[in-house]
């Protein structure tokens, strides 16, 4: 293949760590909420979405970028716990197919509410002006803003390895994810740490739609592709390893953007043969705990 | 029933096919169906086209019309969607009884009402931007084609970007209307002695571009050419400014409209080059241009007509212009009419190639600049490539044998 250098690799290379944040901040949100709630959330996409609408309806009153990153995902996360609450609390105990219902049918609401108050058109989004244009970084110019979302998708990882590994709420996270009776006998009201658990997951999603409004802009049906690659990622980490969402979604942003470089017919396949791949070899996932839906 | 009431019903009737000022009935109105897109994402061209059509045959009326008969133009709205637009074009021609067809933007809904009308031989002119149209297979004595397809917009963008020696990229959407300007594209870069260094196909709809543009660039182009349309043109083109790419290259689009401009604003097509059929900043130089803008200015509060709503004012006058020459609604005289007619309803003379009634006309190159909001000054014209046969794909490449 004519052409490919050292640099362009590299350069491709580094596309496809900008792809895998986004991912990651997708799939880090679906496999906690699975992990902890055994809930597959098929309305992620949709949070996704609502946190890039979010975003730009906060604009509009608090024209602050910054402040609106902060307050995009306490948004979006404060209404995935009113959901948690009241629609999926009460079908808990009934198995996994009633909230995987739930959440599909609440995707359908979401999107369409967005549709009645925004408008079906989408808009496009602007990035502030401090993190416009490129930067050059030693294979070529790469743009500032992607930049900045590998920066906040790193320092959001952190964050939340730190909760999960040196709070003691975080150490309850961790036993609820392994075994919820013995956290209920102790005393602990998992009900409370589902809900804070499931608004975490939704907000981190509502962080990712935000940042990707910038990108490629924002309309009502931007959650669909995504959420395919959330679940890809998801499942090929391991439903419920953070771990594991990290390690698949940093894999397949890279391995889709590679994929463009050397057979770019397959490049939106590629991330569906690692799955079968995967699946094959180890149907946990790389990090998944073996029977977790039991 | 009295014998009288008979006697009326008997003659509305007849009246229905023929002009009866001896019966004291207003003569039948000339009726021309507009199927459009008025829901979907060209909802808004669509609108325009709807606007432009009503003042062309506001025109026609207000002039008198054909001896006293008044043209009639009929809505319909074909989302977008080949299937409905078949069907509207049939409820147009078999319950609506109008005479000919103005429609419609898409390359696809086009394909379907020209199927109809092809059937039931009622004049059609379309008004959608493709190649498809004019080859021999989707043919018809009845069947014109006034605006711009891909090839003309090619030939007309590349002949004014392309040099001997210019290294050509493109980055083509994967599908006909890409794939279709890509090919446009290259032969006119061939022709000119430049150098097509590469092309990188996408999926259609696709979000993030990022994955094509490091080899994009690995290719050192002079220019790159973004052949696809929308949402997608906005997209790609602002991603590869953030990458700086437009530092080392030159930004081509084979059409640059109106609605894409403003929808991604200034700085996003900033220095970008494009085709387009028409721009009201013609008017300091081409008079047609001038009465069209004026009209629709009077009648539209100060507004200005669209490259896309534009083509259908005129689709539309050259029928009437043509039904005027005819003398009549008939459709076979009227087809003759259009075949010989020679029009200029809004940016210099115009007239339809005698093998695939495709309409010979001028196509402006454009490029956008940056405007204060509001403004609708947002194209330089940079050149405006005069009306040619030679910018469009020879009779026989199209597989039409002989003249029809």
């Amino acid at each position: 293949m004519d052409g490919i250098t050292p640099q362009l690799i590299g350069l491709q290379l580094f596309t496809g760590l900008a792809l895998g944040a986004v991912y990651v901040l997708l799939a880090v949100g679906l496999s906690l909420i699975f992990g902890m709630l055994t809930v597959v959330n098929f309305a992620h996409g949709a949070f996704f979405m609502v946190g890039a609408y979010a975003g730009y309806a906060l604009y509009r009153i608090v024209p602050n970028f910054w402040l609106c990153l902060v307050l995009v995902p306490v948004v979006v996360g404060l209404f995935g716990m009113l959901v948690e609450r009241t629609l999926v609390r009460p079908l808990y105990g009934r198995g996994v197919d009633y909230p995987l219902l739930l959440t599909f049918g609440l995707a359908y609401v979401m999107i369409e509410t967005v549709r009645i108050v925004f408008g079906k058109q989408g808009m496009p989004v602007d990035a502030p002006a401090l993190l416009e244009g490129s930067a050059n970084i030693l294979v070529g110019k790469f743009p500032l803003y992607r930049l900045f979302v590998i920066g906040v998708t790193v320092a959001l990882l952190i964050g939340l390895w730190l909760f999960i590994e040196k709070t003691s709420f975080g150490l309850i996270v961790r036993a609820g994810a392994r075994d919820p009776q013995i956290v209920r006998i102790l005393g602990i009201d998992v009900g409370r740490v589902w809900l804070i658990v499931f608004g975490l997951g939704t907000g981190v999603a509502g962080l990712a739609g935000f940042l990707a409004a910038p990108v490629q802009g924002i309309s009502p049906e931007m959650g669909g592709s995504v959420l395919t690659v959330a679940f890809v990622v998801t499942v090929v980490g391991g439903m419920g390893s953070l771990v594991g969402a990290v390690v698949a979604g940093i894999l397949i942003g890279i391995v889709e953007s590679m994929a463009v470089l050397f057979v770019p017919e397959a490049a939106k396949v590629s991330m569906f043969v690692i799955m079968v791949l995967v699946l094959l070899v180890r149907p946990q996932g790389l990090f998944g705990r073996a029977g977790l839906m039991n | 029933m009295t014998y009288l009431a008979l006697l009326a019903g008997a003659a509305c009737i007849a009246c229905a096919s023929a002009p009866c000022a001896a019966a004291g009935m207003p003569p039948a109105p000339i009726r021309i169906g507009l199927p459009v897109p008025l829901t979907g994402p060209y909802g808004a061209e669509a609108q325009d086209q709807v606007r432009n059509a009503t003042l062309a045959v506001r025109e026609f009326n207000d002039s008198g019309g054909l001896d006293g008969r008044k043209a009639e133009l009929l809505v319909r709205d074909d989302r977008l969607n080949p299937a409905e637009a078949a069907t509207r074009a049939l409820e147009l021609i078999d319950k609506d009884h109008v005479h000919f067809i103005v429609g419609s933007l898409s390359a696809a809904t086009q394909l379907a009402v020209n199927n109809v009308i092809r059937q039931r031989k009622v004049p059609y002119i379309s008004i959608s931007q493709s190649d498809a149209i004019n080859e021999a297979a989707d043919f018809s004595r009845y069947t014109f084609h006034e605006s711009l397809n891909p090839h003309m917009t090619a030939q007309a963008v590349g002949r004014y970007v392309f040099r001997k020696g210019m290294r050509v990229a493109f980055l083509t959407a994967d599908y006909a209307y890409g794939q279709e300007m890509t090919r446009g594209f290259t032969r006119v870069a061939r022709e000119v002695g430049a150098q097509v260094v590469g092309e990188i196909r996408h999926p259609l709809g696709a979000v993030d571009y990022s994955p094509f543009l490091p080899r994009l660039m690995a290719m050192h182009p002079d220019v790159l050419v973004f052949n696809n349309f929308g949402r997608d043109n906005q997209i790609s083109i602002k991603q590869a400014a953030e990458f700086g790419m437009k530092d080392d290259m030159k930004f081509v689009v084979p059409v640059l409209t109106y609605t894409s401009r403003v929808a991604a604003g200034a700085r996003v097509y900033d220095g970008v080059v494009g085709g387009s059929g028409y721009y009201w900043g013609i008017e300091s130089t081409t008079p047609s241009a001038r009465v069209l803008n004026e009209r629709y200015r009077r009648a539209y509060d100060g507004g200005l007509p669209s490259d896309y709503g534009s083509m259908a004012y005129s689709a539309v006058k050259s029928l009437l212009m043509a039904v005027k020459a005819a003398g009549s609604s008939d459709a076979e005289k009227v087809v003759d009419a259009l075949a010989n007619e020679r029009y200029d309803t809004y940016k210099g003379m115009q007239f339809y190639r005698a093998c695939d009634h495709q309409s010979v006309q001028s196509v402006l190159v454009i490029q956008s600049k940056a405007a204060p909001p509001g403004s609708r000054d947002l194209f330089t014209v940079l050149h405006v490539a005069p009306a040619s046969t030679g910018a469009l794909r020879s009779c026989a490449e199209l597989g039409h044998k002989l003249p029809h």
